[in-house]
């Protein structure tokens, strides 16, 4: 009987999201609409961002060649020529808010609206602009493949953990370019430092740990950042993404992991969080509160920047290549072979 | 000369289905193409004028072709009698898809049938031998009826349970010995012209239809009444993953289906650009007399099957997450576990990390701090030390440091003193090899010489803390390898247990124990341990230390022992 309650309630739960989206649509004015090109089977990539001219142009050159055919933006009141730049690009479909992002689920409100209206029947992957997806043979195979593969196998989302990077030295020390692969800059990570455990309410592994948590959370673990997310969905509009992208409603999208001691094919989002300014961009961000728990994370950066500005430590381990997040057990090939 | 022709089957992907058609018209095979009535009309047509004007490609009526069902076979029989009547030189008539791909020149082909002219290519099992049907019905697809389409699983399961419960049976024709196999086979024109042209079709057909999955059973039971001599196997590379899946190539596969030898495989992405460009190339035979050995691209779909269901022992991520007991190893690799010992003997970790050349630990789940080797304060992975993070997920920490660590024995020092959380874990973990040295907490309370009063509560919650983890320790459902001995025992023959604990460490090492490592002075612990009593603190599992004289067989100060031998 309680199981069929708390079905129920995830289901409400659903259902206010959507109509929370609905709601919200109004917060969004759109600035080039080029959705008419999207064909069906097309590959469609969601994302907000505030002030990313920084970071955009190897965000759209790395999606472009893994095979993303259009990109649906809500750009969040930037300043600095981010707006401009993807009204040019003839891949991308550009909305304009100047509405507070923490209060639209930070951004997921206005992207659930999006993803309702546009996403339906497509594979579409919803990442940060500092968020680069890996998956098993990722090097020779376009997202494509994965997506045909996995529609063959009835499986209809698939994983990607976060995983940190971060330079050796201070973050600020190596300066970014607009262009360049970020892994150039900071191209560290922890290869073996994260917790797991079982959210039971909906069905997902709730992951912790790497360089944030060591660093800026030892003292309150439990507050550390989730690392799960699941980016990529065979969307249907009536799917929810319920706190970022670590989880999805109805829940059976969640359970993306085997509990029988087998590997299910999952990748990694490389997280080049620490890439240009990271510091500069944590006081802002701390100063405008619009981040998840009003900018703790932010505040932890702030206060541990100041007194640990190196994250890098004998273990971390250099980025080479998906192979090498396969064979660390970051991520699986599954039985993709 | 034309003896080789070709049937397909196209649903999906229609261009590289033309794009193949034309390769193998080209090279001089007819080809009979059928589509799947559920492609639109657009489509067909596109496909239709993507191959028109080539003399020798034909099209049957189309039939629908739903997966698993008769319209395949019927298709089948459809694209074959338009092959045998419009292409009489054809002598080998192969079965194919729209996603099947030559692998090896059409000439290279063609020769090794023609110095095989009357054998037929057919995978054929007796539904005895056969072990590779999933979903479990291999005899039942010739005996029960199917009413319901495999796609509404939940009702096709029920009724295949109601017929097995009632009994109910349809009885196979005479002279059918149901046979299943791969669907992509080659038969020779004799045994196809045969099983068209049966007096009995009617009635086999009749049968056939009703039977589950015919395109696996028919020409492959068919076959057997007609054919002078079948090679069990299909000239096709298809092979299925672990749900029954077929498996498909990409570009990277190039190397390894040039390796193969298989002269067609199937599926094709059909993004493959690198395959199709590679292979369907004009060419002259080569290596004709080469038996195709799919054996390396069979060692790779072993292996992702077996990750898909077994996964890697001991690893804990996003996509592997095993409930308790389904593990297949809770850790990656064994692991020592040490209690009491570094208490008792002197530079302990030091003498152990010779001994067995892997990282030594010191107390992992101390409260301060993870102790980790040679006081780093990072380990393998880039865990951290802090005790807080390792207490937040004390088992995460664990299997994170023995897989990190997989490489080398992990070994580390565990007491009373620590975080208890971890107890049960290592119990239950068969990779654990605990070594307990019972009552050795006391000796650092005796060399401490603080005020006994003081002592007395420590010394009282460390003997609780010691019965509450043997207890674990000793549970009927712990799986490590434990051994405990007393503290007094010991130190009579340090020896003889880490000799035991080094054998079972390293097996094949076989070396001898001759430097005793120096114990910490015990004279006078029997006096303190009097005064623990005189407290009233009895003190449990140290074994006999008598008050008034020195350990037994650790004649006052311990030096250097030599053991002979």
């Amino acid at each position: 009987m309680s199981g069929v309650l708390a079905r129920y309630g995830l289901r409400l739960e659903r259902k206010r999201i959507l109509l929370r989206a609905l709601f919200k649509q109004r917060e969004l004015q759109r600035r080039s609409d080029r959705t008419a090109r999207i064909r069906p089977g097309d590959i469609l990539l969601f994302s907000t961002l505030r002030n990313e001219a920084l970071r955009l142009p190897w965000f759209l050159r790395y999606y472009r060649a893994l095979g993303v055919n259009h990109f649906l933006i809500v750009d969040n009141g930037s300043d600095d020529g981010s707006a401009a730049l993807l009204a040019d690009q003839p891949d991308v479909s550009l909305w304009h808010t100047a509405h507070s992002y923490g209060r639209a689920r930070f951004g997921m409100d206005w992207l659930t609206f999006l993803m309702m209206r546009h996403g339906h029947g497509h594979w579409t992957l919803t990442v940060d602009p500092d968020e680069f997806l890996v998956y098993p043979f990722c090097d020779t195979r376009p997202l494509r493949a994965l997506t045909d593969w996995l529609d063959a196998s009835a499986v209809r989302s698939f994983p990607a953990m976060l995983l940190d990077l971060y330079p050796k030295g201070p973050t600020e020390a190596r300066p970014y370019r607009p262009g360049q692969d970020p892994t150039e800059v900071a191209c560290w990570f922890d290869p073996g430092n994260y917790t797991i455990a079982r959210n039971p309410r909906f069905g997902n592994l709730w992951i912790q740990g790497g360089p944030r948590a060591r660093s800026f959370f030892a003292d309150a673990p439990d507050r550390a950042p989730a690392l799960n997310k699941v980016p990529l969905v065979r969307w249907h509009r009536r799917y929810a993404y319920v706190s970022s992208t670590h989880m999805l409603l109805p829940r059976g999208l969640n359970l993306v992991h085997d509990d029988w001691g087998g590997e299910k094919v999952s990748g990694c989002l490389l997280h080049a969080k620490f890439v240009g300014g990271f510091a500069a961009r944590a006081e802002e961000e701390l100063a405008r509160g619009e981040h998840y728990g009003r900018g703790r994370e932010y505040r932890a950066y702030c206060a541990g920047l100041a007194a640990l500005p190196d994250l890098w430590c004998a273990w971390s381990e250099r980025y080479r290549d998906w192979r090498q997040l396969e064979a660390l057990g970051l991520m699986s090939k599954g039985h993709w072979a | 000369m034309t003896t080789l022709g070709i049937l397909m089957l196209c649903h999906t992907a229609l261009d590289r289905a033309a794009q193949v058609a034309r390769h193998w018209a080209a090279e001089g095979c007819p080809v009979v193409l059928h589509l799947d009535a559920r492609v639109g009309p657009a489509a067909a047509a596109r496909l239709q004028a993507a191959l028109a004007g080539l003399p020798g490609v034909r099209f049957c009526p189309r039939r629908r072709c739903d997966w698993g069902t008769w319209g395949l076979v019927a298709a089948t029989q459809d694209a074959a009698a338009v092959m045998l009547g419009a292409f009489p030189s054809v002598r080998h008539v192969c079965l194919a898809s729209g996603a099947c791909l030559p692998l090896r020149p059409v000439a290279e082909l063609r020769r090794y049938l023609d110095e095989r002219p009357d054998t037929d290519f057919i995978e054929s099992v007796t539904t005895a031998d056969v072990g590779w049907t999933v979903g479990g019905l291999d005899l039942e697809r010739f005996t029960l009826h199917f009413p319901v389409p495999w796609r509404r699983r939940w009702l096709f399961d029920r009724s295949v349970t109601l017929q097995r419960r009632l009994g109910l049976r349809r009885a196979i024709p005479e002279g059918v010995v149901p046979h299943l196999g791969s669907q992509w086979w080659c038969l020779t024109r004799r045994t196809l012209a045969a099983i068209l042209s049966d007096p009995r079709r009617p009635v086999l057909d009749a049968y056939f239809r009703r039977v589950w999955i015919p395109d696996e059973s028919y020409f492959q039971t068919l076959a057997r009444r007609h054919a002078r001599r079948i090679e069990s196997r299909s000239l096709t590379l298809a092979t299925f993953d672990a749900h029954g899946k077929p498996h498909v190539f990409y570009d990277d596969h190039l190397g390894l289906l040039r390796q193969s030898g298989c002269f067609l495989a199937r599926k094709i992405w059909p993004g493959a650009d690198g395959l199709y460009s590679g292979f369907l190339v004009p060419g002259p035979a080569e290596t004709a007399a080469a038996e195709p050995d799919p054996g390396v691209i069979d060692q790779v779909f072993a292996a992702a099957a077996l990750r898909r269901t077994k996964g890697r022992p001991g690893l804990y991520m996003q996509s592997r997450c095993p409930r308790e007991s389904w593990e297949n190893g809770k850790t990656a690799a064994p692991y020592s576990v040490f209690e009491g010992f570094a208490e008792v003997v002197a530079d302990f970790e030091a003498w152990l990390g010779q001994a067995t050349g892997g990282p030594v630990h010191g107390h992992l789940y101390a409260p301060e701090r993870a102790m980790f080797a040679g006081g780093a304060t990072t380990a393998a992975g880039a865990l951290s030390d802090s005790a807080t993070l390792r207490d937040y997920n004390p088992q995460s920490f664990l299997t994170s440091l023995i897989w990190n660590g997989r490489d080398r024995r992990q070994c580390f020092q565990f007491g009373p003193r620590d975080r208890q959380e971890i107890s049960w874990f290592l119990a239950m973990d068969p990779n654990a090899q605990i070594s307990v040295i019972t009552g050795a907490w006391a000796v650092p309370l005796f060399r401490a010489g603080r005020e006994m009063a003081q002592i007395r509560r420590e010394a009282a919650a460390l003997q609780q803390t010691e019965t509450a983890h043997l207890e674990v320790l000793r549970s009927r459902h712990a799986r490590a390898r434990v051994r405990i001995w007393p503290l007094a025992s010991f130190v009579a023959d340090p020896i003889g247990p880490l000799q035991t604990i080094l054998d079972e460490i390293s097996p094949r090492a076989r070396h001898r124990l001759t430097l005793a490592p120096r114990l910490v002075d015990l004279t006078g612990f029997g006096r303190f341990l009097q005064a623990l009593r005189n407290l009233g603190l009895k003190p449990l599992r140290m074994g006999d230390f008598p008050v008034d004289r020195p350990p037994p067989a650790a004649p006052g100060r311990l030096g250097r022992t030599s053991l002979a031998g």
